[in-house]
């Protein structure tokens, strides 16, 4: 992009002045804005007043407490959330962690094979995965399902040591594992594939095997792009709810907060307070993400978004 | 507090146990399959390499994806064939009719509205100062689950009965104008345009900022030629740079159609399917896990993967072909 020449005339230039389109985006990221806001002013409210007054009166009359977040991250105040949501949160990072580590580490190995260890049927195989991304999730969830629980009649018990790992955390990480392959491994390749061919050269003439060219080449000038790919994959994986509820229990022990929160939605007597506050737990990991790392975020995204 | 710790380490101590096994497996294959000399050498590092992705894609999509086509020839429990009578259900229940009716109207109005939208910010936020601010906060939305985006919308939507307060901003404004608010998850069929606003709002952000990078990178030369030989304004931008960016407003709208036909989290968490709010990917959801029937989810699954296939392999070449040129 950096070698284009940036339009210093823009192109849009006289169909809108520039006062008009000042007006316009303030007043629509204002109004795209709000919703969040009143969220965040929401929990902040003590219980009996989020129905007696609108949160926007509220900002002018402000009597803020935390009892919502007490109560939410500790529980104690109903039978829906006793022990709060901070074992949700908890979960979360245990599924994420691995979920992202693991399907971005296998995916970096096979980019690599497929870009500098040529072989017959490498772009074959290249191609395939590619064209895999078109198969959605909602294609693999019940043959997957069945063979975690009822294990594999088709040979696959090595490849699945612990059967009946529906219900546990690694029944959590396998699903998001694969499921994120075909566009890691697109993306990851893109990337590698552009490496400087003679870098990987000397370093075969130097005696180096292609473990250690991967490690210590291909790894060290990937980091950018395995940057983007595995924030875009932790935020999937944060804010999924599919996959959680297919392959997780709704219990305490391994459900995500974010398929608890859906859940809370649903539930009779879960008032506002643990509903305003667990969201914004929920979404305030994303946010940080997306504040303070925007730059990969916003290439992460894009490269995922045809997920 | 002590009963949060006594459960909360073991999963730790099991996600580091896990991350850290997982390297050091593959340090250990590393290690040994380094040591391999001579003809052998390749071979070996390509499976070590190769393998465990292959075998993931094998057992994770390729198969379940065969088996979910074949179960959607048989009956609920999948250990007897039914022939077509779970797509032959499809075109039959008037509960699938108004399915189809919404997932259209999804398709249709959600990617006309998410890519004019972006489209209309990316145009403006180039004529401005400061675009960075407005342009990321108008973006952050993309980072909240669909889960907390209904959540912070559900407040929006909210309705007291008349003669309380209203919390809701809707009910509100709707006062405020003169209207009379009333329960808006059960009007149809107005209730399913809110949803969509949900799904708007979170992804508009992506079109806008993919637009906005394709508005910049239209040569400065060629707007300035034309602009020599006499067009302005509107001419100049339905002449010159639209056409420029016309392939990336395609892609925009061809993610929103792919998303829209995906829409899942947002109706099973505002409305559950309820009041003819249901869309494809909700009710295969329903069938499979509430219903125990998962002939019919499959069959829907099947359906959507046929509904999408087209768009995606459209957006996905598209995408590439513009991301190798830049």
């Amino acid at each position: 992009m950096s070698k284009l020449k940036i339009a210093n005339h823009n192109p849009g230039r006289k169909l809108f002045s520039s006062k008009i389109a000042t007006v316009v985006v303030w007043v629509t990221t204002v109004i795209w804005t709000i919703p969040t806001l009143g969220l965040l002013v929401t929990s902040f409210k003590a219980d009996k007043d989020i129905l007696n007054e609108p949160w926007w009166v509220s900002l002018f009359n402000p009597h803020f407490t935390l009892s919502s977040y007490k109560g939410v991250l500790f529980g104690g105040d109903s039978e829906s959330l006793s022990n709060g949501v901070l074992p949700y949160f908890v979960n979360s990072i245990v599924i994420t962690l691995p979920a992202t580590i693991f399907p971005i580490v296998i995916a970096t190995m096979a980019a690599y094979a497929l870009a500098w260890i040529r072989f017959r049927g490498s772009d074959f195989i290249f191609f395939f995965i590619f064209a895999l991304q078109i198969v959605p999730l909602q294609m693999s969830l019940i043959p997957l399902l069945l063979l975690f629980t009822g294990g594999a009649h088709i040979g696959s018990v090595t490849v699945f040591p612990a059967l009946g790992i529906a219900g546990d955390f690694a029944g959590i990480w396998l699903p998001h594992t694969m499921f994120a392959l075909p566009l890691a491994i697109y993306l990851l390749h893109n990337f590698i594939a552009s490496l400087p061919r003679d870098l990987m050269e000397a370093a075969h003439v130097d005696g180096a095997n292609h473990f250690k060219v991967f490690r210590m080449i291909v790894l060290p000038l990937s980091i950018p792009g395995i940057a983007a790919i595995a924030i875009f994959q932790f935020l999937w994986v944060w804010n999924d709810l599919l996959v959680a509820l297919t392959f997780a229990s709704g219990t305490e022990e391994v459900a995500p907060i974010n398929s608890k929160l859906a859940s809370l939605v649903g539930q009779y007597g879960s008032g506002y307070t643990q509903l305003s506050a667990g969201a914004f737990i929920t979404i305030a990991v994303p946010l940080i993400v997306f504040f303070s790392l925007q730059r990969y975020f916003v290439r992460g995204l894009l490269a995922g978004s045809v997920k | 507090m002590s009963d949060f710790l006594s459960v909360n380490i073991p999963k730790f101590t099991s996600v580091f146990s896990a991350i850290g096994m997982f390297f050091i497996v593959l340090a250990v294959l590393f290690a040994i399959a380094g040591r391999a000399n001579g003809k052998k050498a390749r071979p070996i590092a390509l499976v070590i390499f190769l393998a465990p992705s292959l075998i993931l894609l094998l057992a994770g999509l390729i198969i379940p994806a065969i088996r979910t086509f074949l179960f959607s020839f048989m009956n609920p429990d999948s250990n007897a064939w039914v022939g077509f009578d779970n797509y032959k259900w499809m075109t039959e229940d008037p509960n699938v009719k108004s399915i189809m009716v919404n997932t259209i109207l999804w398709i249709l109005v959600v990617p006309i509205f998410t890519a004019a939208l972006g489209l209309l910010l990316a145009i403006m936020l180039d004529r401005i100062k400061h675009e960075s601010i407005p342009k990321s906060l108008l973006f952050m939305p993309m980072a909240i689950s669909f889960v907390g985006a209904s959540i912070i919308f559900k407040f929006v939507y909210e309705y007291s009965e008349p003669g309380e307060t209203q919390i809701g901003l809707l009910s509100s404004v709707v006062d405020f104008l003169g209207g009379t608010p009333k329960d808006w998850m059960l009007s149809k069929p107005l209730n399913t345009f809110l949803l969509m606003i949900i799904y708007v709002w979170t992804q508009m952000g992506f079109g806008m900022v993919i637009l906005s990078a394709a508005i910049k990178a239209v040569p400065a030369d060629i707007v300035e030629a034309s602009a020599l030989d006499g067009a302005s304004g509107w001419r100049l931008f339905r002449n010159i740079t639209f056409p420029m960016i016309k392939g990336t407003f395609i892609v925009v709208l061809a993610t929103g159609v792919v998303g829209a036909l995906k829409v899942f989290d947002i109706v099973r968490t505002m409305t559950g399917g309820n009041f003819s709010t249901n869309v494809l990917a909700n009710e295969m959801y329903s069938q499979v896990f509430v219903q125990f029937d998962q002939g019919k989810g499959s069959a829907l699954a099947i359906v959507l993967f046929l509904l999408v296939t087209p768009i995606l392999i459209y957006n996905i070449r598209s995408l590439r072909m513009e991301r190798s040129h830049s």
